[in-house]
C-alpha cells in the first residue's frame, strides 16, 4: 500500500515535473483523411491552439488505403501519434482489445453524444467507449430539381410515388431515371440496400433484433429491400452493369440523370460540379404515413493512444473534439459529414442542412451489418455487396439473396444458428 | 600431384545472389509455409497442423470460393493458350518473313502494350469498353454492329473472357518476340535445303520452322502458366477487390488478396491467406514439374 502510494506520488510529481519543465507539448493526430489536411491546419487546429496555449497539434494523415496497416505498424513499433482517428466498429474495437486505445467514458464530452453515435466505438456491452464520435454520413437521394420541374413530378413520399416518378422519367426519355451502376458493387449495397432498408426493418429495432438473433435475414422486412432493388434495375442507365462509381457521379452532375442514390459525403463534390439546383429526399416509406427511418452511419471518431506520453493534454483536445465549437466548425468545413453530437449545429450549406434536418422527423440508424455482424468470415458487410448487385441484376431473387446472407451469418454467428 | 585449390571465388561471386534470393524469396516462402500451419487464437499464434488446409478443402464455403477461383483461373489460362500463343507465333512468323514492309515498326507496336503498367491497361480498356463514355459502342455503331455491344466487363458471362483477351492484347508481344528470335536463329542452309526439296511457303513453316521452335513454345507456355496463375493486377484494377460481377472474375490471386489482407470491413486472415498461397504454390509447382518431366524431357532438340 505504502509502496503503491509512493509510486503514484512519484508518478504524479514526474508528470507535474514534466509539465513545468516543458511548457509546450505537441500532440500528433493519426488520420486517413488526407483530403482534410488544409481544413485541420487552417481552421480546426488554430481554433484549438488559440484557446489552449501550451498545446500544439499536428495533423499527420496517411493515405486512406494504407491507414489501417500503417497505423498498426506504428502502434506496434511505439511510434504512433497521441491521437488516433478511429474507423467505426471492429476496426477500432480490435485496437481497444489489443490495449492500444484507452476507455474514454469518463470524458465530460461523452455526455454530448447519444447511444447510436457512441455505438460505433463502444464495446459490445457498451461498458467502454474508446473514441469521441466526430461525424456521420446520411443516406438518401439527391435529385436534379430542374429535371423534376421539366417532367412535372414531385418529391416522392412513398415507394409507389418513387416508382411513379421513375416511370415518368423513363417515359420522358431525356434523363436516366436513376444514376447508379453495379460495377463497383458497394454502391448497390450502401446506397441501395442500406439506404432504403431501414424503412422496412425499422432501423435500430430491426438491427438489434438481428444481432440478438430474434429475427432472421429471411424475414420479410429484410427481403423487402432486395425486392425493391430488383425493381431498380430497369431504371438504371444502359450498360449499368459496367458503370462505375465515378461514372454515376458524372452522369448526375452532367445533368444526364434525374435521381442519384446518395451518401451525404457527395455534397461538396456535387456543389462544385453540378450547375443545376439540387434537392434531396429521404428514402420513401412503404406506406403513406409510416414512420421514416434513415441510415445515419457513424463514420469517424478520435481516440487516445494508450502509449501516449501526453495523455493529459490529449484528453484536453478530445474534450474539445466533443464540444459544440468543434461540432460547428467541423460540420461546416466539411458539408456532408454531420456532427454526431446532440448540439443543434447550424449548417451554412442549405442542402446539407436539409439532409441533416431529416434527423428531426425520422429515426436514425446505422448501416445494418457493420456492428458485430461482419466479425466472422464471411462478413455480411462484404456479402451484401454481392447480393445487392445480384438482386438489381435479377441474378438472384430477393429470397435467394436474403437466404445467402442468412446462411453466411448462420455459418459463424451463434445467436443465428 | 598438386592438390586442387578450393575455389573460393565461386562462393564469393555467388554469395550476393544467394543472400538476396534467400532473404527475398526462400525465407518468405518458408515463412508462408509456417504461417499456414498456425492459427490466431486469442491474439496468439497457435500451431494447428493441417487444420487450415482442412478448412480450405472441406468447408463448403471456402472450397466453393477456391474452386470458383481455380476454375476461372484455368479458363483465364486456356484463353491465353488458345489465343495469345498462337497469335504470337503467327505474328512472329509473319514478321520474320521477308514479304512484310515496316516489320520493325509492327514489331515495336505489338510489343509496346507489354511494357505498359497493368493499371494503365486496365483503366484504358475500362474506358474503351465503358457503355457510357467508351468508344467501343460508337465504333461498333459505325459498322452497323451496335447490337453486338454489351457491357462486357459487367456481365457474368463475358467479363472473364473479356479480361483474358485484354491480358492477351497486353502480353502477345512476349511470345511474339521469343518466337521471332528463335525463328531468326534457324540457319538459312536448312531452309535452302528444304527449298531444294520443294518445300516452301506454308509447308516450310509447318514442316521445318515449327518443329524447330517447339522448345520456345514450351517455354512460353510455362511462362504463361506461371504468369496466369499468379495474375491479380488486371483483375484488381478493372473489377476491384471483389472481382465482380458475382465473383465471376475471381482468380486465385484476387481470392488470396481478399483473404490475406482483408477487404473493407472483413479483417484479413494471414493464416488462411498463407494456406491459400501455399496451395497456389503447389499448383504452380505441379504444373511446372509436369512440364519439365513429362514434356520437356521428351521434346526433340536439333543442333545445327
Amino acid at each position: 500500500m505504502i509502496i503503491k502510494t509512493l509510486v503514484s506520488a512519484l508518478l504524479t510529481t514526474s508528470v507535474l515535473g514534466s509539465f513545468a519543465a516543458a511548457q509546450e507539448v505537441t500532440l500528433t493526430i493519426e488520420s486517413w483523411r488526407n483530403d482534410d489536411l488544409t481544413i485541420w491546419q487552417d481552421k480546426l487546429i488554430p481554433a484549438f491552439e488559440a484557446a489552449n496555449p501550451g498545446i500544439k497539434v499536428v495533423f499527420a494523415p496517411t493515405a486512406p488505403a494504407q491507414y489501417n496497416s500503417a497505423l498498426n505498424a506504428k502502434l506496434e513499433g511505439g511510434t504512433a501519434g497521441d491521437l488516433i482517428t478511429c474507423r467505426p466498429f471492429d476496426g477500432s474495437l480490435t485496437l481497444y482489445d489489443a490495449g492500444n486505445l484507452v476507455d474514454l467514458k469518463d470524458l465530460d464530452a461523452m455526455d454530448n453524444f447519444g447511444d447510436v453515435a457512441r455505438s460505433g466505438w463502444s464495446t459490445d456491452d457498451g461498458a467502454a467507449t474508446f473514441c469521441v464520435p466526430m461525424a456521420s454520413v446520411i443516406h438518401g437521394f439527391i435529385y436534379n430539381k430542374e429535371a423534376f420541374e421539366e417532367v412535372g413530378v414531385e418529391v416522392p413520399a412513398t415507394v409507389d410515388d418513387f416508382f411513379a416518378v421513375l416511370d415518368a422519367f423513363k417515359a420522358d426519355g431525356n434523363y436516366i431515371p436513376l444514376s447508379m451502376g453495379t460495377a463497383d458493387q458497394w454502391e448497390a449495397a450502401t446506397m441501395g440496400y442500406a439506404n432504403i432498408g431501414p424503412n422496412y426493418w425499422k432501423g435500430e429495432e430491426g438491427r438489434n433484433a438481428l444481432i440478438a438473433g430474434t429475427t432472421k435475414l429471411t424475414d420479410p422486412e429484410w427481403v423487402a429491400p432486395f425486392a425493391q432493388l430488383a425493381r431498380w434495375g430497369q431504371y438504371l442507365g444502359d450498360g449499368y452493369e459496367a458503370q462505375s462509381y465515378p461514372d454515376s457521379q458524372n452522369l448526375f452532375t452532367l445533368g444526364r440523370a434525374a435521381i442519384y442514390p446518395a451518401g451525404s459525403w457527395e455534397l461538396s463534390g456535387f456543389n462544385a460540379q453540378a450547375d443545376f439546383d439540387m434537392g434531396a429526399f429521404y428514402p420513401p416509406v412503404p406506406n403513406a404515413g409510416d414512420e421514416c427511418y434513415i441510415s445515419d452511419h457513424v463514420d469517424i471518431a478520435m481516440g487516445l493512444n494508450a502509449a501516449s506520453p501526453n495523455a493529459a493534454q490529449a484528453k484536453v483536445f478530445l474534450e474539445w473534439v466533443g464540444s459544440e465549437e468543434f461540432a460547428n466548425l467541423y460540420a461546416n468545413s466539411l458539408p456532408g459529414f454531420f456532427s454526431l453530437s446532440n448540439f443543434d449545429v447550424k449548417m451554412e450549406d442549405p442542402l446539407a442542412q436539409e439532409i441533416v434536418d431529416w434527423r428531426k422527423g425520422c429515426k436514425s440508424s446505422i448501416r445494418p451489418f457493420h456492428q458485430i455482424l461482419s466479425r466472422g468470415t464471411p462478413g455480411l458487410a462484404t456479402e451484401y455487396w454481392q447480393t445487392s448487385v445480384n438482386a438489381i441484376r435479377s441474378v438472384q431473387t430477393p429470397e435467394e439473396a436474403a437466404g445467402q446472407l442468412q446462411d453466411a451469418l448462420a455459418s459463424w454467428y451463434e445467436p443465428q444458428q | 600431384m598438386e592438390k586442387r585449390k578450393t575455389r573460393w571465388h565461386i562462393v564469393v561471386f555467388l554469395a550476393p545472389a544467394v543472400l538476396v534470393y534467400s532473404a527475398l524469396m526462400i525465407f518468405p516462402l518458408f515463412g508462408t509455409l509456417q504461417l499456414s500451419f498456425f492459427d490466431k487464437i486469442d491474439q496468439q499464434q497457435v500451431f494447428v497442423g493441417l487444420d487450415n488446409f482442412r478448412t480450405l478443402f472441406f468447408n463448403a464455403r471456402w472450397f466453393d470460393s477456391f474452386w470458383n477461383a481455380l476454375k476461372n483461373n484455368t479458363w483465364f489460362f486456356v484463353v491465353h493458350m488458345l489465343v495469345q500463343n498462337p497469335v504470337g507465333v503467327m505474328l512472329a512468323a509473319i514478321l520474320s518473313s521477308k514479304v512484310v514492309w515496316f516489320s520493325a515498326f509492327f514489331r515495336t507496336a505489338f510489343f509496346i502494350p507489354t511494357i505498359l503498367s497493368f493499371v494503365i491497361v486496365g483503366f484504358a480498356w475500362k474506358l474503351i469498353l465503358s457503355p457510357i463514355w467508351g468508344i467501343a459502342p460508337d465504333l461498333l455503331d459505325l459498322v452497323g454492329l451496335k447490337s453486338l455491344f454489351l457491357p462486357y466487363l459487367g456481365l457474368e458471362g463475358t467479363a472473364l473472357t473479356t479480361l483474358a483477351l485484354i491480358s492477351v492484347w497486353q502480353f502477345v508481344g512476349i511470345p511474339m518476340m521469343l518466337i521471332y528470335a528463335s525463328l531468326l536463329s534457324i540457319p538459312e542452309e536448312v531452309l535452302e535445303a528444304a527449298e531444294c526439296d520443294g518445300i516452301t511457303g506454308f509447308a516450310a513453316f509447318w514442316k521445318i520452322k515449327l518443329p524447330l521452335i517447339w522448345p520456345s513454345i514450351g517455354i512460353i507456355s510455362i511462362l504463361t502458366f506461371v504468369g496466369n496463375f499468379n495474375s491479380f493486377d488486371l483483375i484488381y484494377t478493372t473489377q476491384g477487390g471483389l472481382a465482380g460481377p458475382n465473383y465471376s472474375t475471381d482468380v486465385l490471386g484476387s481470392l488470396l488478396y481478399r483473404t490475406f489482407f482483408g477487404f473493407q470491413t472483413q479483417i484479413g486472415d494471414i493464416n488462411m491467406g498463407a494456406t491459400l498461397s501455399v496451395v497456389m504454390f503447389g499448383i504452380i509447382l505441379a504444373g511446372v514439374s509436369f512440364y519439365l518431366f513429362a514434356i520437356q524431357s521428351r521434346m526433340r532438340r536439333y543442333q545445327f
